[in-house]
């Protein structure tokens, strides 16, 4: 027990004394926050208005579009060859031009711009056009305006988790970002801390140190030690990286806040974009009064400590299970360019279970989210994308019973196939050799 | 008295034998030379009285007891491969490497002053083990071997990679540890090391042990009976008893001859023989060099 403590120490403190530690560690949080401020500056700062003119000959237009505080829109009288002309040489931003007979050919419709016409101004012009041309279709086929203006009911519904606990507001929206960065963070740790124990113990066997230390310690314990090691190092950076983050957004936006008029409409327009960028669109958007607000509320309504508390396991379990087999591909080749053939198999399921997670997004409760996210090489990511949105119990449980006995398999696994390995200089390793090393008494 | 007693272990990889029933004693207080060709089975000895390999068949025995986790502190070893972290400090290393074989870190931290003066390499403290020559990586390793004061310390190759004035210097510790009551295992191809520092021998050939015991009577056992002459003059008429295996001419008009006695005669009885015939300039018998010895044992046993 001593040397295993031992062991993780020299393995901690070789790697958080580390230059490039330190620097990862405060220059991630910094470039989060320096990119989030950006964006921020830049929903801020762009206050200019565009215009866009408009040539409407079918004349069914005339009232539809209508100004906001980021568009202003032009009628123009003219043909398309002059406008078109006289376009160059205007302040405006975009050129529409609707034909005679757009009702027959809606395709015809057409924007010039002087550069590229952004989605969002494509998207909101085209929908008035749509929504014209539909009303006018529906009045010819009988159907009144009064009607029509009837049968427009806003439904805005609320998703509402029933549990134990009563009921509660959820948002699907929030789960989503949570559970997928999640996920992603899950995913890059496995990968990041996984192979820096390969190479630490690649390292350890082309220095030939290993010899010694092994002569004190024993394989296995050495093996544990490296891998807590470099997990406690994984621990350490979250941590510092979450603290850090947290102090300098609010820091950021306090600096800010100050510049910015509260409910600013630039502001709300950005958040109602992102919101309705999300998969699962949820919120409606048109009424939102307050978007922080109801944001901060939907985090608030999912369960925050489970969401930590598991996220520390499986962030753990997964690395464990992983890192193990890592280790193990350290031990069996003689140098970091050999270990490509044995990283194939390990990598894969990792990064099947990054791709499952993009449909167990949008399908938090079917078969393959329920059996990707027990099965040990998967569950590790695949649970922590369902959690947020909610999983019963009993599955929790049994997923986290069997990656605890996942993690087992593979440090048994790895063990045997690193204490062969390391002491075996020169010499290609096929599978099958790897398969004999496990036997060997 | 035995500090390590081998009894009858084999040890077996997927594809070979690399020990066939070997049984060896080393005598406690003993510099003990392991010795064979490559691939002979020395190693795989050396990893199992290290645990870092258990044997197969056979067990050992350390200071009387059967071999376990509580000797390891007891052992230093320095193996033929060297190896240490290239990118940790040579302070920050010895520590570790003391701690894991038992020491408090102030006790590690004690002895290392006294081996950082002893040797002069107090400037080499803070300094990263990859920008260190092999030479002074050699020498920061044999500190790690031998600062926790192990009662048995095995050198595979102690000599390799020093320059004569370093390698003096390790000869040295090696000779005032064995004064203070270590026992050394040497394992090496350099005969004239073993010549020089070994007290008992052990040969291993072919995962076979060959030939054991203490120096001198190895010799004795490996003795031809032949005595050098080196002289002027002719050597006729000599009586049948010595037989005359060679003459070689030296320069300056000496010659030099070989000659074998036969049983029970004294080399007495040949220089009596030879007085009257010829002027002698030497005389001395031929004591068989470890060398010789380990060639002959080696080529002894049949191939295959």
């Amino acid at each position: 027990m001593r040397n295993i403590f031992l062991v993780i120490k020299r393995e901690y403190l070789v790697r958080v004394k580390k230059k490039s530690f330190l620097i990862m560690t405060l220059l991630a949080p910094l470039l989060f926050v320096g990119f989030y401020a950006v964006v921020i500056w830049v929903a801020i700062g762009s206050v200019d208005t565009k215009t866009v003119q408009v040539l409407d000959e079918s004349g069914l237009f005339k009232k539809e579009f209508k100004d906001s505080e980021t568009l202003k829109f032009v009628y123009l009288d003219a043909s398309l060859d002059s406008a078109k002309a006289r376009f160059k040489g205007s302040e405006a931003n975009a050129l529409v031009f609707i034909p005679k007979n757009v009702i027959n050919e809606p395709k015809s419709v057409r924007i010039y711009a002087a550069k590229n016409v952004s989605m969002d101004l494509k998207s909101d012009i085209e929908k008035v056009i749509e929504k014209q041309i539909e009303d006018i279709k529906l009045s010819a086929a009988g159907i009144t305006h009064q009607i029509l203006e009837d049968s427009r009911v806003n439904v805005t519904s609320e998703t509402i988790s029933l549990s134990d606990e009563g009921e509660k507001t959820s948002s699907s929206g929030a789960a989503t970002v949570i559970g997928g960065i999640c996920a992603f963070l899950i995913y890059m740790s496995v990968f990041i801390y996984g192979t820096q124990v390969m190479r630490g113990i690649t390292e350890e066997k082309t220095s030939r140190i290993v010899e010694v230390i092994i002569s004190s310690v024993k394989p296995f314990d050495l093996m544990l030690g490296k891998i807590i090691g470099v997990a406690l190092v994984g621990l350490t950076q979250f941590v510092l990286w979450i603290f850090l983050t947290a102090a300098l957004t609010s820091a950021t936006s306090a600096a800010l806040s100050s510049q910015m008029p509260k409910d600013s409409p630039q502001m709300k327009q950005e958040m109602k974009k992102i919101q309705d960028g999300m998969p699962n669109r949820q919120m409606p958007g048109g009424t939102v009064e307050n978007p922080i607000a109801e944001v901060l509320g939907a985090v608030n309504s999912l369960n925050i400590p489970l969401i930590i508390g598991c996220f520390l396991f499986y962030y753990l379990g997964g690395y464990l299970l992983y890192s193990a087999l890592f280790g193990a591909v350290g031990a069996a080749v003689d140098n970091d360019a050999d270990t490509q053939q044995f990283m194939l198999p390990i990598t894969l399921p990792i990064i099947f279970s990054f791709v499952f997670a993009q449909f167990v997004l949008r399908d938090p409760d079917g078969n393959l989210a329920f059996w990707t996210s027990i099965i040990p090489f998967t569950s590790p990511i695949i649970m922590m994308v369902r959690i947020p949105f909610g999983v019963p119990a009993w599955e929790i449980a049994l997923s986290m019973v069997l990656l605890v006995l996942g993690f087992m398999g593979t440090t048994w696994l790895a063990a045997r196939i690193y204490r062969v390995g390391i002491l075996m200089y020169g010499k290609k390793v096929s599978y099958k050799e790897l398969a004999k090393w496990i036997f060997y008494k | 008295m035995n500090i390590i007693e081998v009894r009858n272990v084999t040890k077996e990889y997927s594809n070979h034998v690399a020990l066939d029933d070997v049984s060896i004693s080393i005598p406690k207080g003993s510099i003990f030379g392991l010795l064979g060709p490559n691939g002979a089975g020395k190693t795989s000895l050396i990893r199992i009285i290290n645990q870092i390999t258990g044997p197969d068949k056979g067990q050992i025995l350390f200071d009387g007891e059967i071999l376990n986790a509580s000797h390891i502190s007891r052992i230093g070893y320095l193996p033929e491969e060297r190896g240490l972290y290239k990118k940790m400090k040579v302070g920050e290393q010895l520590l570790y490497l003391a701690q894991l074989k038992g020491l408090s870190q102030k006790q590690a931290m004690e002895k290392l002053k006294i081996w950082f003066v002893k040797f002069d390499i107090k400037t080499w403290w803070d300094k990263s083990v990859s920008d260190l020559s092999k030479g002074m990586q050699q020498k920061v390793q044999f500190v790690s071997t031998v600062l926790h004061e192990p009662d048995l310390i095995i050198l595979d190759e102690p000599f390799s990679g020093f320059d004569p004035i370093n390698a003096n210097l390790i000869r040295d510790e090696i000779l005032e540890l064995k004064q203070k009551g270590c026992t050394i295992i040497f394992s090496t191809h350099r005969m004239e090391t073993v010549e020089e520092l070994c007290d008992n021998i052990a040969l291993i050939h072919k995962s076979k042990k060959v030939l054991d015991g203490p120096k001198k009577e190895i010799k004795e056992q490996f003795k031809t009976h032949t005595y050098f002459v080196e002289y002027k003059g002719e050597l006729d008429g000599l009586e049948n008893t010595f037989e005359i295996l060679d003459e070689k001419e030296l320069e300056s008009g000496y010659k030099r001859t070989n000659i074998h006695l036969g049983q029970n005669i004294s080399p007495n009885e040949l220089l009596t023989s030879l007085l009257p015939k010829v002027e002698i300039r030497s005389f001395g018998e031929n004591i068989p060099s470890m060398s010789d010895i380990f060639m002959r044992s080696v080529n002894e046993v049949p191939e295959g």
